[in-house]
């Protein structure tokens, strides 16, 4: 659901993995005043602990299942060597990697082209979207101008108008570029790249702007006194400091870019040029495409990239958070 | 975090410019601009240069490209936008705008600019059909109605190339040599000739056996106009080596703007339609591009066969936003609580694995939940409910809830995160002191827990509202918007949501409507807005913005 950047999203997350921090800190202190109370010499009781954490326990499976049987399956039919739809229900029945191989190496579907393309545009438009994000949030957050209470506002409000409303308007204006210059118009990856960066000053500047305003202004003047001039400042102090959010914004922007499919399936119009997220489901809609466990191998591997970076940067964050130089 | 903006004034005075209480005095300003252009190394200053040098070099490519195609307002603004940029990275002054200006130039054209073309787009009644202007209108319309001119000499032909782009090289009987394209009339050229046939031509590739047999049906398909005036007809070559007249069956006189069908000799008149029209209402197509004023937005709410579908989607993508908000947070709240208590083990364990479906690319595992669902084949069918056949994307009312389904899987995840950090940041001395006062644990929720995780995560409410009124991902990934209704006549479905229906009535189906496409994004930008507009002025949020 919340996979596009929302305000707030990412605090959410920052927030939450913050909180469990300290929480656990917490929980261990009020373990210890616990035991001091109550653990000596009671027997263990199922009904009490039932009544206080063995429900919990319960959900929390039921939970589990419903979030991981999905996924289970997916794996498994990924491992089944040559499974039709039908053959993927009996879960790890077979074992291999044919399907792994088929998807790799089949000459009808381009699957490591795709693949290639979503990381390379999810890439660098998340490089790029950071990068202009982080211009924009610096001169917001330490600079006083005429019309920034506007721009303040004006990307607040752009941020509700997604760009997939104006798919049509794209579309159009994209191939009349490409009509002059075919090297950025429609069905080349440079043009998607531009379009996506008409998004980066949205959401992500402003998450960007409430982290930078957490950096105290004298560390700045602090090295303006020693001589640093503005570019300085930004390049060689700041973007060190806001590193973690630098972080997040790029992996928001990146698994946005990757789950795009809208402007990508409308801009990209040959085979050898989409993206996986148009690729793969043009494969999986075509009602002759029976290769089930050929395509679970694909999605197996086209979400690796994505969860590990996922459950990487996270620790990531919370470990640039608390162990930031702000402190 | 709310929308809440903080200002850093807490944490000292901006900095740049000392722009604190007191404006700078002019030694200040000159100081701080001494002090700034000293720190600037050689290293970056060329950096600098390079990097304008390489926007400029590209500036006047594009603007010699677009001067020699004839647009010169794009080519007037792409010169002032080069020379507003070097004049913002070489003043010494402008410091915001250096900053600012790469974001703003791609968020004004791919953001604001197609927003605005939205707009006008939705005026006119572009689409299948009403593709191109009225010279591109009648020039294929001519073309199309080609018949071989009875008796007309024969031309010896050789086909060319230039650049990808087919061209004949015509021979005519008086021997000169002529070549042309599909857009270019024939015009008179330096051939070679081998015999009485031009065989080859300054600046074209002549196409060996081998490359005319590769490229037959480009070929015979190939019709070059044999002069500037559409009604002298076009040279075509059924077989790549001679080639003959061939003139239209309709005659176009551009004085009175109409089209006269020789053979049946109806006159077909433009009425202001966009397209030549006969007096029964006959319309010869394609037509052209015309601004139609309101007319898709009447025809979308009057024309009963699209009213029907506009209504029942319009309700539905309510529906649909506002049910995957309300189950993914009560949800996300539950598991929230459920987990929140630090007398039970293994909770990173659970958090870590509930949290994964938040961390695939949504795109996969709704494709991966529509092979599940399917109704004669997919696992949940024939293993959970043991080879029943359960229409779970097929059925009208069935397909909306397992999107519904869907979307809480992929949705709770984050409200999971979100109410957690949400509970635990609020007071444990709130919940002790109420404890102390004989408030039941139910009552604490409900009366002091509830509302104050309310108040930080409404903005994130309405943020995921607005994210789901358009969620086209797990709509067209899941059901493509089907069942279908056949009743409609734009390619709409029982679970299209707006943004849905909006790409279908554009980009699939045998005809285009961007108009009527267009028309429904202005819908939804005012939906979304008026919403927007109510939520921030309930929030205050706005308010806050220094």
């Amino acid at each position: 659901m919340a996979r596009k950047p929302v305000p707030g999203t990412q605090a959410g997350l920052v927030v939450g993995e913050l909180e469990e921090f300290d929480d656990s800190t917490r929980a261990h202190a009020s373990l210890g005043t616990g035991q001091v109370r109550e653990m000596p010499k009671r027997p263990f009781n199922f009904g009490r602990w039932f009544r206080a954490t063995g429900w919990r326990h319960i959900v929390g499976v039921l939970m589990l299942l419903f979030s991981l049987f999905p996924i289970v399956f997916v794996v498994s039919s990924s491992l089944n060597p040559n499974g039709t739809l039908t053959g993927s229900n009996a879960l790890f029945s077979k074992i291999g990697l044919d399907s792994y191989v088929r998807i790799l190496t089949d000459p009808q579907v381009p699957f490591t082209t795709w693949l290639g393309n979503t990381l390379m545009i999810a890439g660098i438009t998340a490089l790029l979207t950071v990068f202009l994000g982080a211009l924009a949030a610096y001169s917001f957050s330490r600079m006083r101008f005429t019309g920034r209470r506007f721009g303040l506002i004006g990307i607040v409000v752009v941020q509700m108008f997604p760009q997939l409303l104006a798919v049509v308007a794209i579309f159009l204006l994209m191939s009349a570029i490409g009509d002059l210059f075919p090297a950025i118009g429609l069905n080349t990856h440079i043009g998607l790249i531009m379009v996506y960066l008409g998004g980066a000053l949205g959401v992500n500047t402003y998450l960007m702007y409430g982290f930078f305003n957490t950096i105290p202004v004298s560390i700045d003047e602090a090295a303006k006194i020693d001589g640093a001039g503005h570019a300085r400042i930004f390049f060689t102090i700041v973007l060190r400091l806001v590193a973690p959010i630098l972080a997040v914004v790029a992996l928001l922007s990146f698994i946005a870019s990757v789950n795009e499919f809208v402007v990508a399936s409308v801009l990209l119009i040959d085979t050898e040029k989409q993206t996986l997220a148009v690729g793969l489901t043009k494969l999986v809609s075509n009602p002759r495409y029976a290769d089930w466990s050929a395509f679970s191998a694909g999605a197996v591997i086209a979400a690796l990239p994505v969860v590990a970076l996922f459950l990487f940067l996270q620790k990531y964050i919370v470990g640039g958070l608390t162990a930031g130089a702000v402190k | 975090m709310s929308t809440t903006i903080d200002d850093p004034a807490t944490a000292g005075e901006p900095n740049t410019g000392a722009t604190g209480g007191t404006p700078p005095t002019r030694r200040q300003r000159q100081a701080a601009g001494i002090a700034d252009a000293a720190s600037v190394g050689v290293k970056v200053l060329l950096v600098k240069l390079l990097g304008l040098g390489i926007v400029d070099a590209l500036a006047i490519f594009g603007i010699i490209i677009l001067v020699g195609a004839e647009q010169w307002l794009v080519a007037a603004i792409v010169a002032i936008v080069a020379i507003a940029v070097n004049w913002i990275y070489f003043s010494r002054r402008k410091l915001p705008a250096k900053y600012l200006t790469p974001g703003v130039i791609f968020l004004v054209i791919f953001q604001v600019f197609v927003l605005v073309y939205t707009g006008y787009i939705a005026f006119t009644n572009y689409g299948t059909g009403h593709n191109g202007s009225k010279e591109q209108a009648v020039s294929s319309l001519m073309a199309s109605s080609l018949e071989r001119v009875e008796d007309s000499p024969s031309y010896p032909v050789t086909v060319v190339d230039r650049g990808g782009e087919l061209g004949l090289l015509v021979t005519d009987p008086e021997g000169d040599a002529l070549v042309g394209t599909a857009e270019q009339p024939l015009e008179p050229v330096s051939a070679e000739f081998d015999g009485d046939k031009a065989v080859a031509a300054d600046g074209w590739t002549t196409l060996d056996f081998a490359q005319v047999l590769a490229r037959t049906d480009e070929i015979t398909e190939l019709a070059v106009p044999y002069s500037s005036d559409p009604n002298d007809g076009a040279i075509r070559t059924p077989d790549a080596s001679s080639a003959y007249l061939y003139v239209s069956t309709l005659e176009y006189d551009e004085t009175a703007g109409t089209m006269t069908d020789l053979e049946t000799g109806t006159v077909y008149s433009d009425i202001g339609t966009g397209a030549f029209t006969a007096e029964d209402g006959t319309e010869l197509l394609p037509g052209w591009q015309i601004v139609i004023g309101f007319d898709n937005f009447v025809r979308a709410v009057t024309d009963e066969r699209l009213a029907g579908p506009l209504v029942y989607v319009t309700l539905w993508t309510f529906a649909f936003a506002l049910i995957s908000v309300a189950s993914t947070f009560f949800l996300g709240l539950f598991l929230a609580i459920v987990f929140n208590d630090a007398r039970m083990r293994g909770r990173k364990f659970y958090r870590v694995l509930i949290i994964l479906p938040y961390a695939i690319p949504s795109f996969l595992s709704a494709l991966v939940w529509a092979g599940m669902m399917n109704e004669s084949f997919g696992f949940i069918n024939q293993v959970l409910f043991g080879g029943a056949s359960i229409p779970w994307l097929t059925d009208p009312w069935l397909a909306k809830v397992s999107v519904l389904v869907v979307n809480l899987w992929l949705g709770f995840p984050y409200m999971f995160l979100v109410c957690m950090g949400a509970l635990q940041s609020i007071p444990e001395e709130l919940q002790e002191a109420a404890t102390v006062d004989g408030a039941k644990p139910w009552a604490i929720f409900r009366l002091i827990k509830l509302p104050l995780l309310l108040v930080s995560v409404a903005p994130l409410l309405i943020a995921s509202f607005a994210f789901n009124f358009n969620n086209f991902n797990v709509i067209y990934m899941l059901t493509d918007g089907g069942p279908r209704d056949s009743n409609a006549p734009i390619p709409v479905g029982f679970t299209d949501i707006l943004i849905s229906m909006v790409y279908k009535v554009a980009f699939t189906g045998q005809t285009r409507d961007y108009g009527l496409a267009s028309a429904y994004s202005i819908l939804i930008f005012l939906i979304v807005a008026v919403i927007s507009i109510i939520a921030f002025r309930r929030t205050k949020s706005l308010e806050e913005l220094n």
